[in-house]
């Protein structure tokens, strides 16, 4: 009796060792670091960036402790923040405006403990500081913007179709045509129909009103929604790049809230200005009169032209004198994707909207035989991406740009158009700041309160319960482990509400200790043998933990379902909580009681 | 050591009429004062701006208010965050200034006087993002409830789940009564807090159920009426009661003690949650179970239930 077979045993040691394994990575503390990332989405971060960056250090007289690269940034790690702050300047001044380099932390994980996926808790911004930002996606907008594109591409498709129409109006959640009669209300709704196969297409016939209504259907503009939040995560991304801040966290929240979390960065009037930044492509014509390109070239450039570089395939750039005239913008773009040209070279392919369809139609038509360049600017700079030459007129709002460009440029240009505007405005709705050093203090002081805390629990319970208090004190701990493990391994970020919860669960973990050992001094009381009194009040107060703990969890998955930030950071805790807390207080505990008194022929009494 | 031990059953029915009435009248004096005054919801809820500053020396704190005051920013607020040195300011959400502004605005005045003063936090919420919080927050409540009734209903019986739940009410209303008499500020940890209460008083009242439920199918309590039995449970588990809510209130206490202010408005609740928790599964949903007239045939029926109490 009371004797646990060897696997389970087995298995207590297994979960703590793997307990304390996945707890370490959260003691060796974090290491300065420089991060280096890509600023645009025309340059990447690769093997050779890595040497490169690590070159310049090493040139430096700061050779780094170590290099870790992931798909998008290499971090050097350094002793002190001094040789961080010099490696930066030194990187900074060296690679210039293609990357942002960004002060870093990088944990202190051994490489062995790294291997085997040990990682420290993220900390959340009220723990380590920084701006915290929750943008609202205007929804209105972005259908209003749909809708006004549609309009466009219904005009170009009746008259492909050559189907004669009226008016075409743009009401508020519809696009309705006005036509002639009823045949051709047919003709231009099944016309309708295959060229916008999400939306619905609903015709009238009245003796005085033939008219086609364009509406979304619930599906399409759930759709709609979600791609503009979609793009519009991508497109602040890449803008906050420019910022060169480690680790931002940009995540959609909810249906239509975008959270953009800075670490970190303190000036928040310069965030929310980059966050507000537009990268575009512009289209403008190019001066291809050769005195006017040496003249500016020395130095003399003509009043209405700029001189720009052209990117060529190698990376080299040539220059180039273009006019200042914009002719056209990225706000007429409705898609952009990676595509080949005729020649089997990569290219970008553009869709225009009807008015920018119209407008290069006219540009090419009135320019054929003339160079016009792409322009893609980002940062408030502007670079030339092909500057190809007009052959004949366009029309129909497909354009290709294939200049000199790799595959993978053609993607990240396409990538870049998709996302350089947003798809609707957003508002900030929710805007805090944390001081760095609030953010130490209250790591401290959740850490001490926590401490404290069960400093005092362990010594009561060991010195009420003494053996079965000790056996409880352990359970305690092993719980505390595994409740830290098991939130570094998912990966949750450390909030100061989830600390407080650390402290409540460990708090609350001890109940069920307590009725397991006050059961047993029941037993003993009503005269049971030590041997059975063990057994039958481990048994007995199993279905008061299980009942009490599953209404506690109840409580936790509705706090996680319907908490956001605090409250959430809250309920992941106490809810993982509550299951390592069952299983170290009846299994854990268990098995050491068992370990202690199993094994004894004759007991007499029981320590509790 | 055993400090609870006691021999002989406590009647707690028999002062079943006065606790109740106890609490009714505690229970409608936190309605009270919930409607009268209402809460002091935090800038979560309301919108606005709250900043944070941190002085190097002691400052005073009507020096302070005078100045932002005197930058004619609406309704605003100064208070001491637990020292002298620290001070948060709070302002209502203005039209056409960011809280960037607003922040800065605050920060530059208060700079012209004492130099040593800087940012620890600035924080601004929208007016449309506390409306979702309260609506969210209710859903929770509303949830959580009825989760536990239907856990249970089915774990011990009808009667059972709605004295809990209505215990469980009983405690979330006395910490809101709380923070509306104090006007203390009610933030979204609060929030939080006031919902591990709901676990946590709940999880009171089931282990005396679950003792009450065992006494109903214990041979040697045939002879005892249902009241007694009640006592019995009440009595058995009592010291657990104590032991477990006096740990989890070390805890608390730790919290409130070396957390700082920013766990202060959690910590209170919590505090306030475990003391009125166990009051409320002895006092309030024993009674209440005994008034909706739980009999041992409620308990005896299922035969499956039975089987599981034998393990």
């Amino acid at each position: 009796m009371n004797r646990y077979p060897l696997w389970k045993y087995l298995l207590i040691i297994v979960t703590v060792v793997v307990a304390v394994l996945y707890t370490l990575p959260n003691l060796f503390g974090e290491n300065p670091a420089v991060q280096i990332s890509s600023a645009r989405a025309t340059v990447k971060v690769d093997a050779a960036l890595q040497d490169r960056v690590v070159d310049i250090a090493t040139k430096a007289g700061f050779a780094p402790d170590a290099v870790l690269t992931d798909e998008n940034s290499v971090k050097l790690r350094f002793k002190d923040t001094d040789t961080q702050l010099k490696v930066k300047d030194a990187i900074q001044a060296a690679l210039g405006d293609d990357y942002s380099v960004a002060l870093n932390l990088v944990p202190q994980t051994p490489a062995w403990l790294v291997r085997l996926g040990g990682k420290p808790m993220a900390l959340g911004l009220d723990l380590r500081g920084g701006v915290h930002f929750l943008l609202e996606v205007d929804m209105d907008a972005a259908v209003s913007k749909s809708l006004d594109k549609t309009a466009g591409e219904v005009r170009r498709q009746l008259r492909d179709k050559s189907i004669r129409y009226g008016k075409i109006d743009r009401q508020r959640d519809s696009v309705v045509v006005q036509l002639r009669d009823a045949q051709t209300v047919d003709d231009a709704a099944n016309a309708l129909r295959k060229g916008f196969p999400n939306l619905a297409v609903t015709p009238t016939k009245d003796a005085n009103n033939y008219s086609v209504a364009l509406t979304f259907t619930p599906a399409s503009l759930a759709q709609l929604k979600s791609d503009a939040v979609k793009q519009n995560v991508t497109t602040l991304h890449n803008r906050v790049n420019e910022l060169g801040v480690a680790e931002p966290v940009i995540q959609q929240q909810g249906e239509g809230r975008i959270v953009v979390e800075l670490p970190g960065v303190q000036d928040t009037a310069k965030a929310k200005d980059i966050l507000g930044r537009t990268a575009t492509l512009e289209v403008r014509l190019v001066d291809d009169d050769q005195s006017h390109l040496q003249a500016a070239l020395g130095g003399n450039v003509p009043d209405d032209t700029v001189l720009m570089s052209d990117r060529g395939r190698n990376g080299q750039s040539a220059p180039i004198l273009v006019r200042k005239e914009v002719e056209l913008t990225g706000d007429n773009i409705n898609d952009a994707q990676p595509a080949f040209d005729e020649q089997g070279q990569p290219a970008v392919s553009i869709t225009l909207d009807s008015s920018g369809a119209s407008i290069f139609r006219q540009l090419t038509h009135d320019n054929v035989n003339k160079r016009m360049a792409m322009i893609l600017v980002e940062k408030g700079k502007g670079e030339v991406v092909t500057a190809p030459v007009i052959r004949s007129e366009i029309g129909g709002g497909r354009v290709q740009i294939s200049g000199a460009m790799t595959q993978e440029q053609a993607r990240d240009t396409a990538l870049l158009l998709r996302a350089g505007s947003l798809a609707a405005p957003m508002n900030i709705v929710e805007e805090r700041t944390v001081g760095p050093s609030l953010g130490k203090e209250n790591i401290q002081r959740g850490f001490e309160s926590t401490m404290y805390g069960f400093l005092a629990i362990a010594v009561f319970m060991m010195i009420y319960y003494r053996v079965f208090g000790v056996s409880s004190a352990i359970a305690l701990i092993a719980n505390l482990m595994f409740l830290l493990a098991l939130l570094s391994m998912l990966g949750v970020t450390l909030t100061l509400p989830g600390i407080a919860a650390i402290a409540l669960t460990l708090g609350m973990a001890i109940d069920s200790n307590v009725l397991i050992n006050e059961r047993v001094r029941e037993e003993l009381r009503n005269g049971m043998s030590p041997h059975m009194s063990i057994q039958n009040g481990y048994a007995h107060a199993f279905a008061t933990i299980l009942d009490s703990n599953v209404t506690t969890l109840i409580a936790g998955l509705a706090l996680l379902i319907f908490g956001s930030g605090a409250v959430r950071g809250f309920a992941w805790v106490h809810c993982i909580g509550i299951v390592t807390s069952m299983y170290s207080a009846v299994f854990v505990s268990r098995g050491l009681i068992n370990l202690i008194y199993g094994y004894r022929r004759r007991l007499s009494s029981l320590a509790v | 050591m055993e400090f609870f031990h006691v021999k002989r059953d406590i009647p707690f029915m028999s002062y079943g009429k006065i606790t109740t009435a106890i609490s009714l009248v505690t229970f409608l004096l936190a309605v009270f004062f919930l409607v009268h005054k209402g809460l002091n919801l935090g800038v979560e809820f309301t919108g606005g701006t709250v900043v944070e500053l941190q002085y190097s020396q002691s400052v005073d704190l009507n020096q302070v208010r005078t100045k932002v005051d005197a930058l004619k920013y609406g309704d605003a607020q100064v208070q001491a965050l637990g020292t002298t040195r620290d001070v948060m300011v709070r302002l209502p959400n203005i039209k056409g200034k960011t809280s960037a502004q607003l922040s800065n605005d605050v920060l530059d005045t208060l700079k012209l006087d004492r130099p040593d003063v800087q940012i620890r936090k600035v924080e601004f919420i929208g007016p449309s993002v506390g409306d979702e919080l309260v609506s969210h927050g209710l859903t929770a409540i509303t949830l959580v409830c009825l989760g536990i009734i239907a856990y249970l209903s089915i774990r011990f019986e009808w009667r059972f789940a709605i004295s809990a739940i209505i215990a469980n009410m009983h405690d979330v209303i006395i910490i809101l009564g709380f923070f509306a008499f104090f006007q203390w500020e009610f933030t979204l940890t609060v929030l939080a807090a006031v919902l591990a209460v709901l676990g946590y008083s709940v999880n009171e009242s089931v282990v005396v159920f679950d003792r009450i439920r065992e006494n109903f199918r214990k041979p040697n309590m045939r002879g005892r009426d249902v009241p007694q039995i009640i006592d019995n449970a009440i009595t058995a588990t009592m010291s657990r009661t104590i032991i477990t809510h006096g740990s989890t209130e070390v805890m608390v206490l730790s919290m409130l003690i070396f957390g700082g202010p920013a766990l202060h408005g959690f910590a209170t609740a919590l505090t306030i949650g475990i003391l009125f928790g166990i009051y409320s599964s002895v006092l309030v949903a024993s009674p209440l179970l005994l008034m909706f007239g739980v009999t041992r045939e409620n308990m005896i029926k299922p035969v499956k239930v039975k089987q599981e109490a034998v393990v």
